[in-house]
């Protein structure tokens, strides 16, 4: 028997020619759509506005809207520098209470037993229900504030982190200790890198409700005037009837948490894209 | 090499029993004394004690009574393990993986990166040393994890049914190497494994194994010199080890052979 000498075929076939073109179809829905939904949504919300003439004080059209935006914008800017201070910083101590007290909850299984219960109670406990009280007791609105958005934000960060921590391949584990590894080398170079895929899942979380928890502190502690954020801009204007100004800040206070969201996601694949699942684009 | 009852000792086993919840006898009084150069395949069926006899020499577990005594004592690096599954750490390059014995006690990259090149040269991936796990095929990861295994030059190599994982024909392949790599370094090694036909390749002495309770049955010994070649996989010398080996292992299992 003689193998006969075969060239390879490299004539694509229909469907090669299919999944290329699905593939490009895909890589620009993923951004035209988008705009295109949302084209359409402004469109038809000016439509209704005009169709049906109702008054800007009860339904102001997009236009007015933007107006509004770039009229107002010196106000708005500084209201959304003063939100987003407070979300940032809520962020960071989320970040650092929420791996803190997750590396703690880890190095101690005693501590663990004692606290972790209580973590969660003031996770489930609505952050409305309990800013009144905050607000009575500090007296800094800044640091009420500060405290509202972390009690919505550091959950996510400690329970994706104690997750992360607690998820280590056992035979990793394993190998640690037969070289002898120290708790503190096991931490650092094992457990650590373990977690930080579900640090960072729970960081993208976190980001969104620190802006959520910023916002219903706003709220809350009715911060009116110079030196109020986005939130008490949205009140305020609602109490005046001016709803376009309403809608050009929660366009901004939405703006705010997609750029957070963004820059988190930007972060997580910056960190995992060498290694994690997570980041690693598939061939088909 | 020396013949086998000559080898200096690395490691005794005396009558080490392993109990779980005091009723479940995982272990029932195994003796075994490995020397210097041994290639011992530990071989039977599910049950039968072969894991938890690595897992009481690696010091994971402590014998429930009998005594395992390494001779001279022991330290860490005397040890070196493969597992079932590669077990590397995602998040670092094959070169930090093998590092890692080494980094553990606290050796600097630039001060061991000799060793851990030349450890990679022996298992062939020097050029991948930079790659991170996910870029490298199953059979190419447990290269890494043997690289890592043996880096420190341990006085004993603990595998794990290190291939099983694999398609028959990595798994030749990484047979081949294995007993290359022993024949360069002539490592100790304790190799787990349900596979008649791997032990008999492998070893220089096959320890059959019987389940519930787990224990010794027979121990063979497999009297072809180091290095083998893939020539003794079809010659008559190794189709009569590999029946010793299964007639043990049927009596291990309780069936008539």
């Amino acid at each position: 028997m003689s193998i006969a000498e075969n060239t390879p075929d490299t004539t694509v076939d229909s469907d090669e020619v299919r999944r290329v073109r699905a593939k490009r179809m895909e890589k620009l829905g993923r951004w035209s759509l988008p705009l295109v939904v949302m084209l359409a949504a402004l469109l038809l919300w000016d439509r209704i506005v005009v169709w049906n003439e109702i008054p800007h004080y009860i339904l102001p059209g997009p236009g007015r809207v933007w107006d509004s935006l770039v009229a107002d914008w010196g106000i708005l800017w500084e209201a959304g520098l003063l939100t987003g201070k407070i979300t940032l910083m809520a962020l960071g101590l989320a970040v650092v209470g929420g791996a803190g007290l997750a590396i703690l909850f880890n190095q101690s299984r005693m501590v663990e037993m004692s606290f972790y219960p209580y973590a969660v109670i003031l996770q489930v406990t609505p952050v409305v229900s309990i800013a009144p009280l905050i607000f009575i007791y500090v007296d800094s609105k800044t640091a009420g504030m500060l405290l509202c958005a972390w009690i919505v934000a550091f959950f996510p960060v400690l329970s994706s982190t104690t997750l992360g921590l607690n998820s280590v391949d056992h035979n990793l584990r394993d190998l640690y200790r037969i070289y002898g590894a120290s708790r503190w080398q096991k931490l650092w170079m094992l457990q650590l890198p373990s977690a930080l895929p579900y640090f960072l899942g729970g960081l993208k979380i976190a980001g969104g409700l620190s802006l959520i928890g910023a916002v219903v502190a706003e709220l809350v502690a009715g911060t009116g005037g110079v030196g109020a954020g986005l939130a008490a801009r949205i009140q305020e204007a609602g109490y005046r009837l001016n709803i376009a100004r309403m809608f050009a800040a929660l366009a901004l206070v939405a703006a705010m948490g997609v750029f957070i969201f963004a820059a988190l996601s930007l972060i997580s694949h910056m960190l995992l894209r060498k290694w994690h699942e997570s980041a690693l684009s598939r061939e088909t | 090499m020396l013949p086998i009852d000559q080898r200096p000792t690395v490691l005794k086993m005396s009558n080490v029993n392993k109990t779980f919840n005091g009723n479940v006898v995982a272990l029932n009084g195994m003796s075994m004394t490995v020397g210097q150069g041994d290639f011992i395949s530990l071989l039977g069926p599910s049950g039968c004690g072969k894991s938890t006899a690595l897992r009481l020499i690696s010091d994971l577990m402590v014998p429930t009574s009998g005594k395992i005594d390494w001779e001279g004592g022991h330290q860490v690096g005397d040890l070196g393990v493969v597992f079932q599954e590669p077990t590397l750490m995602p998040w670092a390059t094959v070169a930090q993986n093998v590092w890692l014995p080494y980094r553990l006690r606290g050796k600097s990259y630039s001060s061991v990166k000799d060793e851990v090149l030349e450890a990679l040269k022996l298992v062939g991936l020097e050029s991948f040393q930079n790659s991170y796990p996910r870029e490298l095929s199953g059979g190419m990861k447990m290269r890494v994890s043997i690289a890592r295994a043996m880096v420190t030059r341990p006085r004993l190599i603990l595998m794990d049914e290190p291939f099983a994982a694999l398609d028959e024909i990595t798994r030749f392949k990484l047979n081949n190497d294995l007993l290359e790599l022993k024949a360069k370094i002539n490592c100790t090694v304790i190799f787990v494994t349900h596979s008649v036909f791997e032990s008999v390749f492998l070893s220089d002495r096959i320890i059959v194994m019987a389940a519930r309770p787990g224990r010794v049955i027979q121990e063979l010994h497999v009297d072809e010199g180091y290095p083998r070649s893939e020539a003794f996989r079809t010659s008559a010398g190794y189709a009569a080890y590999c029946r010793q080996a299964t007639d043990a292992l049927h009596l291990a299992m309780g069936e008539a052979a």
